[in-house]
């Protein structure tokens, strides 16, 4: 079994949730830069959510099955068409063999992530599936996908096969079907063109001028265009984000959702393919609920950072988790029944 | 249970200050300046973790101060809490009978996490030092390897020859890896050769590059732009994707520079195919 890219579109890689336990060497984690749209992905269509799928960035890509697949698309809306006909987001989809998946203009959010039943079966580099494009190592050839690239897809599980003969009932003339399951609207983030993004306090925000911290949590930061999978340079209106006095800090760890500050006074919000660790003052650490928001923002979109506690970002976590844990026992159940109404 | 703590704090023979990065990673911060000994906390306190882990935690990544530790919340929150999220999350459960719990106390993740790094920082005092490892790299000196040579001969009043010299002289300590994959932080640069950065930084180097910048010295494990003083180049390669542990270098190893020429150089390029 296996996909063909007919055409690569802008940026299309192989990515999975990271690869975790190689920091301590220098190696960054990468990954999805939405992490939640793939782990949902993977979900629907019966993988473990740990799977490899393809991060779609932008202008989506053209892909060929040349067998049946079981498939879902999720996160931003890249207007997706399997054989001419509108995708709908989140939901299980069969593509009859033959098929072919577009994507069109992009009406919210950046990038779609794509999961097929049994996961993209690129080989395994430091326990991850995922491109780490500047080292050319991991998801496929260490490169973004070129035409003519053919992925081969593992073997899909017994989940993927009950949720396929789950869908047959579903079918339309030429094969596709779409699940009449979907994800509650109340799990998924609320991704927008100009987000307001909640986040914390970075280990380093007392050293900055209560002004510039107090700016920080309330002016909107244009994402430049210079932004990367690496990190989001952002630009405020005003002057740049100032410290009390001029310090020199000791590299220390940084993390997905850092936000530090060079000595222009510009933050940059470090995302997936960050380094391992950085020498800049951090004043604010987006909550992990909302790194979706942030990795949906396209370039030329405005982000604000609303403060919120330790506290109230460990519940939204919390709380985010256990939906997607509801998700998954509700899929799980409705396999076991045999019962494709949710 | 002394939890997150903004200031230092006794655990026993140790004092540490635990910070947290987000709501999903701890930092341990284990001084204020780079140090011998304050290193020696840290690889301590690494070697621990390596050995010991708790329920969703992912990795550490030590620096020169500090030991970072990543969990997955939920996880932690099951394993060290005896509790579910569920019961967590509603704002009415038992879990929190406050409703207004800090983010400093044990009913949530982060202070649970805090909780366990303590009892581990205490007992490290009686852990066992362990004898470094010694990685020596043959550099092959100046030439179209080490363009920079002449430049930090001179800037120095030095020959090549004694650049080189007092180059391979030194034990440098890795005190950190970062920045790239097996890029080492070493210290340990003799003074009589520290030079500063190049005005104009190059646009590539090729990996292998050993080079100065300042007081620090190091090697280029991938092809990257960088302002160093070129003075030679490694056939080692720094960075093995498909080796564990993915990189020549540790923190904590002891680093020699062994001269090698030309001929030698070429001949390791060409066995390493």
């Amino acid at each position: 079994m296996s996909m063909i890219m007919v055409k690569p579109g802008l940026l299309t890689t192989v990515q999975d949730l990271g690869r975790h336990g190689s920091q301590q060497f220098g190696v960054i984690v990468g990954g999805a830069m939405d992490a939640f749209a793939l782990r949902i992905a993977n979900l629907l269509v019966g993988n473990d959510e740990r799977a490899a799928g393809l991060e779609i960035t932008m202008l989506g890509p053209e892909i060929y099955f040349a067998e049946p697949a079981l498939i879902s698309v999720c996160g931003g809306d890249l207007s997706p068409q399997l054989n001419d006909r509108a995708l709908p987001l989140w939901k299980t989809v069969v593509a009859p063999e033959g098929s072919v998946l577009r994507f069109g203009r992009a009406r919210r959010g950046c990038r779609a992530y794509l999961a097929v039943a049994g996961g993209v079966d690129a080989p395994i580099k430091m326990n991850s599936r995922s491109t780490y494009l500047r080292a050319g190592i991991g998801g496929w050839e260490g490169r973004a996908l070129q035409k003519g690239d053919r992925l081969p897809i593992g073997a899909a599980s017994p989940a993927s096969r009950a949720l396929a003969s789950l869908l047959a009932d579903e079918a339309q003339a030429d094969g596709v079907a779409f699940s009449r399951w979907s994800v509650a609207p109340d799990l998924l983030p609320s991704y927008a063109a100009n987000p307001e993004v909640r986040a914390v306090a970075g280990q380093e925000l007392a050293l900055f001028q209560e002004e510039s911290a107090e700016r920080f949590f309330a002016d909107a930061f244009k994402v430049r265009t210079d932004s990367d999978r690496m990190g989001y340079r952002l630009s405020g209106d005003g002057d740049g984000l100032r410290l009390k006095e001029k310090r020199e800090l000791v590299s220390s760890a940084v993390t997905f959702g850092t936000v530090q500050v060079p000595p222009d006074g510009q933050p940059i919000a470090l995302m997936a393919d960050r380094q391992t660790t950085g020498g800049y003052p951090k004043i604010a650490q987006v909550a992990s609920v909302d790194l979706p928001l942030l990795a949906q923002t396209n370039l030329g979109g405005t982000v604000r950072f609303r403060r919120v506690s330790l506290q109230e970002a460990q519940r939204l976590y919390l709380v985010r988790e256990n939906g997607i844990r509801t998700l998954r026992s509700g899929l799980e159940r409705m396999q076991a029944s045999g019962n494709g109404r949710v | 249970m002394k939890g997150l703590a903004e200031n230092y704090v006794n655990y026993g023979a140790i004092e540490a200050k635990l910070l947290p990065l987000g709501d999903s990673a701890v930092t341990v911060q284990l001084g204020e300046t780079i140090c011998r000994q304050t290193h020696d906390r840290v690889r301590q306190l690494a070697e621990h973790l390596e050995r010991h882990r708790f329920p969703g935690m992912i990795e550490y990544v030590p620096a020169f101060l500090s030991v970072t530790v990543y969990f997955e919340p939920f996880k932690a929150l099951g394993g060290l809490g005896n509790r579910t999220a569920a019961d967590w999350a509603d704002p009415d459960s038992n879990a929190d009978p406050t409703g207004n719990a800090d983010p400093t106390g044990s009913t949530n993740p982060l202070g649970l996490v805090a909780d366990w790094l303590g009892e581990q920082l205490a007992k490290l005092e009686n852990a066992a030092q362990t004898t470094p490892r010694v990685t020596e790299i043959p550099v092959c000196y100046g030439g179209e390897l080490g363009p920079d040579l002449p430049e930090v001969a001179e800037a120095h009043g030095l020959s090549e020859q004694e650049v080189i010299e007092i180059h391979a002289s030194a034990d440098y300590l890795v005190y950190m890896l970062g920045f790239a994959p097996g890029f080492a932080y070493l210290g340990g640069l003799p003074q009589r050769i520290a030079t500063p950065r190049r005005q104009t930084p190059r646009l590539s180097i090729p990996a292998g590059t050993v080079g100065i910048a300042g007081d620090q010295t190091g090697v280029y494990p991938i092809a990257t732009p960088g302002g160093w003083q070129l003075i030679g180049k490694t056939p080692e390669p720094l960075f093995l994707p498909d080796a564990t542990p993915p990189t020549l270098l540790r923190a904590g190893d002891i680093v020699r520079f062994r001269p090698i020429s030309r001929e030698e150089f070429d001949r390791r390029e060409a066995a390493r195919g």
